[in-house]
């Protein structure tokens, strides 16, 4: 299967960031703005505990109330330009969230179009989805709120040291004392905490597998009565989950006590210490009571600012995610000569295409999978004229998509070449060979979005009319009128809404439309009603007509149609030619044929 | 079992058996935490009000006489109060570990007990149920759902409850300092409360449209790398870059006005709640400037007044976070309240080896369409009977039925064995003694030796071996590097069609019933190995029953009897040789699929002159 890399750091590394500056470059004012608001805020609350500290040696020691009113004014209008920072930075950190990702997450799409079938073919749809949406929105959360309360945190330690510093020296450095303390505890607990979250998360994916093969398993597990075994099984995998959460939670809750333990010292020392000076009259009540509420607030900072740094450390795995991807290069790509010439994906010239005729051939070709170890062709020679039908039969997994993947270009030949129209397919740009080329699929894919447009995506510029008529061409027409909205009824997700065979059609009805001179249709396995079954058979014969054509096949009329027969077995074609020559080898072609028939016959004859 | 209902309610109690005594020393040490925790400030205040100033002693006279034996001795007092307020704090760490460490266990228990109830629950579902329901939602639910109830129990409860009581100390110390501070403080808190759930109710609809843009955008992603294929083929990388660039900006657009709202929120709320420690601070200090209450009084409310600006804010987003809760609690029971399996006690386990009679069943899943009306046929014990049937023609229900994979209605006829009604025989024996391969079999993500051996004990690999030789598979499992420790299913190994099944024959055969069905089960396999596994079975297991299913011909041709359905009913039977004299389904399907031999002979003429 696929090599899916976890990266594990645990220090910090320049390189990774650095990767991250040009998706920064475009949003450094509002990153400005975004430091110095918090900067100002944090100030701000340090300020706070003054104000209390003035009321009470002017108002309440020295009896003297001249000061409340432009007191009270200063503090209201310190608390208004408080909140209104407020208001502002976190508008600023949002924005900078949500556009670093939507950037990211942009730039990592448009990358994945451009990587070829052999990164596809060894990489999950979950792994990749996971890159483009929780990597990226979990750097664009960090770097917009991560970053500030990093700062935040920190100028709120400094400043607090700093006025305390002035307030009372001595006091303040006894203080300090137990600060490393606490950072490195912090450290220690986080790291620890981390190794086991992400111990929980692996344990967690382990039990949603389990859940869903319980699932997708039950009808089986029911005939061999074994739904005890398989809930002990369960119960095994929740144990462990429980005994990691309660492990989790309790270090999280040890490494609490010990940070409180250490701050209460501070407090206790600034109690000893500090009374005495009052008592001495070396300090007064007011500058006692800001102590104190430094002393009590200034720990809550210092565990978040270890906590943050934590995060970030961890960050960087999410940032290599992302950038190993993005620097992930395309095998399959055309060269400056001809991007010159014929445009490159996303700018076409297409007044430079020449028309295509669909004459294919395989001029000794040798081809591997770029993961697999095999030769699955050896210097192979085929001529495919254009307008030839050619279909490949085999078991299912057998491979019969490789000679298709080559010839379509979605993966090349290790050596020799492919010719199109007589000329080797390397000299155009994969955009030419791919905009006339139509693709059904045996789970036809479709998009959500409404019939129409599902239709549509065969050709961006077809009327509506030209839509019809190719719906018609495959019979789909009624089918769709027949349906709640028509041509705009919803299709669901991935076309969930629609049943395998309507799928089918409506796929058609979108190649029709592209009309193009090479077409490759991988037939449906999965049981169809007979009328469906009819109409798919109608549709198919429409499409194949003047065109160069491969049949990924599995339905006897199929195979027998089809001027080429390929027989695939273990990755390798084994036998070739018309449906007669095969039958008359008595080979393997034959085999697979007897077995089609029996099941084809007697569920037709069955069914009548 | 208990039945759950489906009030959220009744399911957590039932979760919470045996975790009550956690839950109770949970709640006990929760308050000891805050009550230490609030003493602290107690003891400083008692610092600077009597060992410092001159006020009388707050605190009970016990403590006063520790703190303070002799009220010259300042130096002494106040060690003692630092003393004093470290072993304080000291005393609330060690309950606030222990109230979230039991807490842990508790909630992580009950989740512990809630996973396993859902999983066997789902395990004895009914075969119908499993049809009928889609393994994402299933799972979706199984776990997503109770991620949000683990949520609740092992955070958003105790801090429900800390907060709640919290507030309540909170209020009840200030009143005893200043009954007219406390009042202007208390002012604000259903100020507070009200802003904050209003404001979250509002904003939900925001955040469930920013939440669908975030799943719409993901479902885009999905969709392009899923249908890589068909976007290539028609070149329509540009249009999709578009499409996903239009639901990336919608999704951040959508996040950012949510966050622009937020932003406001916090804004305002942080300025009520500064508002409320100006006025305090200020009445405070005119009202100790005027001398009704001591200086240390003041830093004494000033304080508690900022412990309660936290628990006021955060009531509000844990009442919208209970919600939440409460759906997905419901959201599980529907899948708890299905009814599941059973039997009854008095069920019996009667020996299995003898005849198996249909006596006029007929049989409907949904009360529409009868997929079998009025079977009556005899499978005699030890004997090898085939049915042959199209698609819909009732034959794998039969099965089903004859396995309890669905229930016979009471006035729907009866099925014995051995004359005894199925329905009278426990469900798990009955299916012991019937090994059943399914069309489409499921292999576990184990390896192939725990596949073949999951039913039995015995896991010897000679024993495995012999099952696995009669179905034809030794030998391929032995090509694999791994050989029979190969891990197949989604996390190993893809076998093809025919070799799963083939597998799934051996594992049956372990299972060493006296009733074998083989419900289509060769259909992968081809006709040489097919026929090679029919002779090997015949030999191994020549006393048992058995029933095969298949389109074949030649897989049936050797069966004692035949059977051939069509919509629901038994319209032919007999042996092979009297089937094809008879004019009927049996010799058209012999001999369409004897014109293949026909047309094979043809090619061969053509070309051979």
């Amino acid at each position: 299967m696929t090599e899916v890399k976890e990266i594990d750091r645990q220090s910090f590394h320049l390189g990774v960031w650095k990767k991250l500056l040009p998706f920064l470059r475009p949003y450094r004012a509002r990153l400005a703005f975004l430091l110095t608001a918090q900067l100002v805020c944090a100030g701000i609350s340090i300020s706070y505990p003054l104000f209390q500290r003035y009321a009470i040696t002017h108002f309440i020691e020295q009896q003297n109330l001249s000061t409340l009113t432009p007191f009270c004014i200063l503090y209201l209008l310190v608390i208004i330009l408080e909140c209104t920072l407020v208001v502002l930075f976190c508008r600023a950190a949002i924005s900078i969230e949500m556009y670093l990702g939507r950037d990211l997450k942009q730039k990592t799409f448009v990358h994945l179009q451009t990587l070829s079938f052999s990164y596809y073919n060894v990489t999950p749809v979950g792994y990749m989805l996971a890159r483009t949406m929780s990597d990226t929105n979990r750097i664009g959360g960090l770097i917009g709120w991560g970053l500030q309360d990093m700062l935040w945190c920190l100028a709120y330690v400094l400043g607090t040291f700093v006025s305390m510093l002035f307030l009372n020296w001595q006091l303040a450095l006894l203080i300090m004392i137990v600060v490393p303390v606490i950072a490195v505890l912090t450290v220690y607990f986080q790291r620890k905490i981390l190794n086991l979250n992400r111990k929980i998360r692996k344990l967690n994916s382990t039990m949603t597998g389990v859940f869903n093969e319980g699932i997708t398993g039950a009808r089986t597990s029911k005939t061999l009565v074994i739904e005890d075994k398989n809930a002990e099984e369960f119960s095994g995998v929740a144990h462990d989950m429980y005994k990691s959460s309660v492990h989790a939670t309790a270090l999280n809750a040890v490494y609490i006590p010990i940070i409180v333990t250490c701050s209460s010292l501070a407090v206790a020392v600034v109690l000893t210490k500090g009374g005495s000076m009052v008592t001495f009259g070396s300090m007064d009540y007011g500058t006692l009571s800001v102590f104190f509420t430094y002393a009590l607030t200034i720990f809550e900072p210092i565990q978040q600012l270890a906590r943050i740094i934590a995060d970030v450390i961890s960050m960087q795995a999410n940032i290599e995610r992302v950038t190993d991807m993005l620097e992930t290069k395309p095998t399959i790509v055309d060269t400056p000569e001809v991007i010159e010439k014929y445009g490159d994906t996303f700018s076409p010239k297409r007044e430079n295409w020449e028309p295509i005729k669909g004459d294919i051939t395989f001029d000794d070709v040798t081809f591997k999978y770029p993961d697999g170890e095999e030769y699955i062709l050896e210097h192979f020679n085929l001529h495919i004229k254009a307008g030839t039908t050619v279909a490949i039969v085999g078991e299912t997994g057998a491979g019969k998509s490789t000679l298709v993947n080559i010839a379509c270009r979605f993966f090349e030949p290790t050596s020799g070449r492919v010719l199109i129209d007589g000329k080797d397919y390397k000299e155009r740009s994969q955009l030419w060979l791919h905009s006339n080329l139509g693709y059904v699929l045996q789970n036809p894919h479709l998009f959500s979005g409404t019939i129409r447009e599902n239709i549509r995506y065969g050709r961006l510029d077809a009327t509506e009319e030209e839509i019809e008529a190719a719906a018609k061409i495959v019979s789909a027409h009624d089918l769709i009128l027949s349906m709640e909205n028509g041509y705009d009824s919803d299709v669901g997700e991935s076309g969930d809404r629609l049943s395998t065979g309507e799928k089918q059609l409506i796929s058609f009805a979108r190649a029709v439309l592209a009309d193009p001179r090479i077409f490759v249709l991988d037939e449906a396995t999965s049981s169809i009603d007979t009328k469906t079954e009819q109409l798919i058979q109608d549709a198919i014969s429409h499409l194949l007509k003047n065109r160069t054509s491969f049949l990924i096949a599995h339905r006897l009329s199929t195979i027998r149609k089809a001027d080429l027969i390929l027989v695939v077995r273990d990755g390798k074609i084994v036998e070739q030619g018309t449906h007669e020559e095969l039958l008359q080898q008595k080979g393997y072609y034959n085999t697979l044929y007897r077995n089609q028939f029996a099941r084809e016959m007697s569920e037709r004859t069955l069914a009548e | 079992m208990k039945k759950p209902s489906s009030n959220p309610f009744s399911m957590l109690s039932s979760l919470s058996d045996g975790y009550r005594l956690l839950l109770i020393t949970s709640a006990v040490t929760t308050i000891l935490s805050i009550v230490f925790n609030y003493l602290m400030p107690q003891v400083i205040r008692f610092a600077i009000d009597t060992v410092l100033g001159d006020q009388p002693s707050a605190l009970p006279a016990v403590l006063t006489s520790i703190l303070m034996p002799d009220k010259q001795d300042t130096m002494r007092n106040l060690i003692a109060c630092a003393i004093m307020a470290m072993v304080f704090s000291v005393l609330s760490g060690l309950f606030t570990y222990l109230c979230r460490y039991t807490m842990a266990k508790a909630s992580e228990g009950m989740i512990e007990r809630l996973r396993n109830r859902l999983f066997s629950h789902v395990q004895k579902l009914s075969y119908h149920w499993h049809v009928t329901h889609q393994t994402g939602d299933i799972i979706q639910r199984c776990t997503s759902d109770v991620e949000v109830v683990r949520g609740f129990l092992s955070a958003q409860l105790l801090e429900m409850f800390r907060t709640v009581f919290l507030i309540a100390l909170s209020l009840l110390l200030m009143f005893s300092i200043s009954v007219k501070l406390s009042w202007i403080s208390t002012a604000f808190v259903p100020v507070v409360m009200l802003y904050s759930g209003v404001f979250y109710a509002k904003i939900s609809k925001n955040f469930r449209k920013a939440d669908e843009a975030e799943g719409d955008l993901s479902a885009a992603a999905q969709e392009n790398f899923t249908g890589v294929r068909v976007v290539r083929a028609f070149g329509r990388e540009a249009y999709e870059i578009d499409r996903f660039e239009k639901k990336n900006n919608l999704f951040s657009a959508l996040w950012i006005k949510l966050g622009h709202w937020l932003s406001f929120y916090w804004g305002i709320g942080d300025l009520v709640s500064a508002i409320q420690v100006m006025v305090i601070v200020i009445l405070g200090a005119l009202e100790a400037y005027a001398g009704s209450i001591t200086l240390g009084d003041f830093l004494l409310f000033s304080a508690y007044n900022s412990m309660l600006v936290w628990p006021v804010r955060s009531l509000g987003r844990i009442l919208s976070e209970m919600s939440k809760t409460g759906v997905s609690i419901s959201r599980l029971n529907e899948i708890l309240n299905e009814p599941e399996e059973d039997d009854d006690p008095n069920a019996l386990c009667p020996p299995l080896d003898g005849d198996i009679v249909f006596d006029h069943v007929s049989f409907d899943y949904h009360g529409v369409n009868p997929v079998l009306n009025d079977i009556n046929l005899t499978i005699h014990a030890g004997e090898t009977v085939g049915i042959l049937g199209a698609t819909g023609s009732g034959k794998s229900t039969l099965m089903y039925l004859l396995d309890r994979l669905y229930d016979l209605p009471n006035d729907c006829g009866t099925i014995t064995i051995g004359g005894v009604d199925i329905r009278n025989i426990r469900r798990d024996y009955l299916r012991r003694h019937i090994g059943f391969v399914l069309q489409e079999p499921f292999l576990f993500s184990k390896t192939i030796r725990e596949n073949i051996s999951i039913t039995s004990l015995q896991n010897e690999l000679s024993a495995i071996r012999h099952s696995a030789s009669v179905a034809a598979v030794d030998e391929a499992i032995c090509e694999f590097a791994q050989g029979y420790d190969t891990v197949v299913g989604e996390r190993g190994v893809t076998l093809s069609g025919g070799q799963k099944q083939r597998v799934a024959i051996a594992r049956m055969l372990m299972q060493e019933a006296p009733i074998m069905i083989f419900d289509d089960s060769l259909s992968a396999v081809d006709a040489e190995t097919d026929a090679k596994i029919r002779s090997a079975l015949k030999q191994a297991t020549n006393k048992r029953t058995t029933i095969l299913i298949s389109h074949r011909i030649t897989t049936l041709m050797n069966a004692d009897r035949i059977f051939v359905m069509e919509k629901g009913r038994v319209v032919q039977s007999g042996t092979h040789e009297t089937l094809c004299k008879e004019n009927g389904v049996y010799r058209q399907i012999y001999e369409i699929q004897g014109t293949l031999e026909e047309e094979l002979a043809n090619i061969n003429k053509e070309v051979t002159p």
